[in-house]
């Protein structure tokens, strides 16, 4: 069966004013549609900027990211919304509105995608996510009022409110106790089997990622400098990751 | 040519930094404002800015017209009756508010309340990441929170200064007839001889241009806010300074140019 790229970085480089090395040094990355892709890499690597790219919330100083075959440097301002609407994203801090409720939150996409439904609809949807990522009952609470736990599995619900093809998670357990890190794991991989999603995730947490990513990636000094399915990269001869791997303990 | 530059540079280089903030102000104003006329038009948060904006600064407006107007009139009857002329106190007292105190006191009042709120709004919603969380919703948070907050501060600040006015005659009228004796239509009469409508106009119009400053200013500073809380506790405090700040120079300004109801006693 041929493979189908959903998420592609060519060569992408960019270098940040008063930075002195550039953040992404030509980097190359294929996200293949349905799968799970983990980017691992030190602190400042460039994981989030990869990211941030991808949405084009940052536009590059050189290369090329096409999502869904389309090279998102050629979409103007007016375009941006479509190639958003493809997307779904969990912030490292959840990212949740602090003035509205963890219903509000939730609903808060579809209300603005689909402003006509009836308010029983969104209620119902909101349910039915805060159903599957363990948090029923939980509507009328505030942000404020929930662990960080909660709030991701609250900002992951909001994530796949409108079924995005595309699933975004930078740093999803940073931060959490490893129980809650593990929860958090695996409602991500459930969620993004249940959809069917491309997903790629950002993580430091280099067992997780060996143990649910379908492919594996490092990135060093803003370049891949090695990708494959976890056991590839467990038998990799790459010496920095060789040495990242076993640092973690995941050798 | 090396010490040709170097000299240039020393005088120019301290321009540098507010002629690009300014532009870059400029440029995120007008992106904001480009908004007005696309779709989604959301009433219902434009109407909540409303209520914070506006209904929420009503009892400190009105607390700081009514001392504001009772205190001008006290130092002005203090200083006309030096020269045997205090019926003019109500006069004085009404064109100093109503073209002057009443927009500026107004603006100072809402921008340190409100435009700072705002600042620190925006500024927190920025380091936490949910401006981007709006925008990978696939939403303008310069339409979504900027634009909702411009035109609620143009909407509320006329109909603010409207009130102080109002407020701050009162007060005016209260300590001048029961605390310094003058006749009540003397006071009155001399208020309405000359207060013309376009008095009142003036500060109006003036706190247009204000209520745009003071939630833009709190916008723009909120908006690139960085650096975590150190930074959003700074994007506040600069908020409410260059916001104070822009406040007084324009009011020179517009006072100049925008006409009044000068009359003399014929």
């Amino acid at each position: 069966m041929e493979k189908i790229i959903e998420l592609e970085f060519r060569d992408v480089f960019k270098h940040f004013a008063g930075s002195p090395h550039p953040t992404l040094n030509k980097l190359n990355l294929s996200c293949e549609k349905g799968k799970i892709h983990v980017l691992i890499g030190h602190s400042g690597a460039g994981k989030s900027v990869t990211l941030k790219h991808a949405l084009k919330l940052v536009d590059p100083d050189g290369g090329q990211i096409f999502v869904k075959g389309e090279d998102i440097g050629q979409i103007k301002e007016s375009g941006l919304n479509g190639l958003r609407s493809h997307f779904g994203m969990l912030f490292q801090n959840s990212a949740l509105f602090d003035g509205l409720s963890v219903s509000e939150n939730i609903s808060f996409p579809m209300r603005e995608k689909f402003p006509k439904l009836l308010e029983s609809e969104y209620l119902n949807r909101v349910d039915e996510l805060l159903a599957s990522v363990g948090l029923d009952g939980q509507q009328d609470k505030m942000p404020s009022q929930l662990s960080g736990g909660m709030r991701k599995r609250v900002g992951l619900a909001r994530a796949i409110c409108l079924k995005p093809s595309i699933l975004l998670f930078d740093e999803p357990t940073t931060g959490l106790d490893p129980q809650t890190a593990d929860l958090i794991d695996r409602l991500i991989v459930q969620t993004s089997r249940n959809l069917g999603a491309t997903s790629l995730i950002i993580s430091h947490d280099v067992h997780a990622a060996l143990r649910f990513g379908d492919f594996v990636s490092m990135i060093w000094e803003g370049k891949i400098i090695e990708t494959g399915s976890p056991d590839e990269i467990r038998r990799s001869a790459n010496p920095v990751v060789h040495q990242f791997l076993k640092s973690a303990g995941a050798l | 040519m090396n010490f040709l530059r170097q000299s240039l540079g020393r005088i120019f280089n301290p321009f540098v930094g507010p002629i690009t903030g300014l532009g870059h102000y400029g440029i995120f104003v007008f992106e904001s404002l480009r908004w007005i006329v696309r779709p989604p038009f959301r009433m219902r948060v434009l109407i909540d800015e409303i209520e914070f904006i506006g209904n929420e600064s009503l009892f400190i407006v009105a607390l700081t017209s009514i001392f504001t107007g009772a205190v001008f009139a006290y130092q002005s009857w203090l200083a006309f009756d030096l020269v045997g002329t205090e019926s003019l106190v109500g006069a004085s007292v009404g064109l100093a508010l109503v073209r002057n105190l009443g927009p500026v006191m107004t603006s100072i009042v809402v921008a340190g309340r409100a435009g700072a709120a705002i600042a620190a709004q925006i500024g927190n919603m920025r380091v936490t990441e949910q401006l981007d969380a709006l925008e990978v919703m696939a939403i303008s948070p310069k339409q979504y929170l900027v634009l909702p907050k411009i035109l609620a501060g143009v909407i509320c600040l006329p109909l603010l200064v409207g009130f102080f006015d109002l407020i701050g005659n009162l007060g005016g009228y209260v300590v001048a007839v029961y605390v310094c004796n003058i006749d009540k239509a003397i006071y009155v009469e001399k208020l309405k001889f000359f207060l013309a409508p376009w008095d009142f106009y003036h500060g109006i119009i003036k706190a247009l241009f204000f209520g745009f400053t003071l939630t833009s200013i709190g916008c723009y500073k909120g908006f690139y806010c960085k650096d975590g809380a150190q930074g959003v506790g700074r994007a506040t405090n600069e908020a409410v300074v260059f916001s104070f700040v822009t406040i007084l120079v324009m009011d020179y300004f517009l006072s100049i140019y925008i006409p009044t109801g000068i009359r003399t006693q014929g």
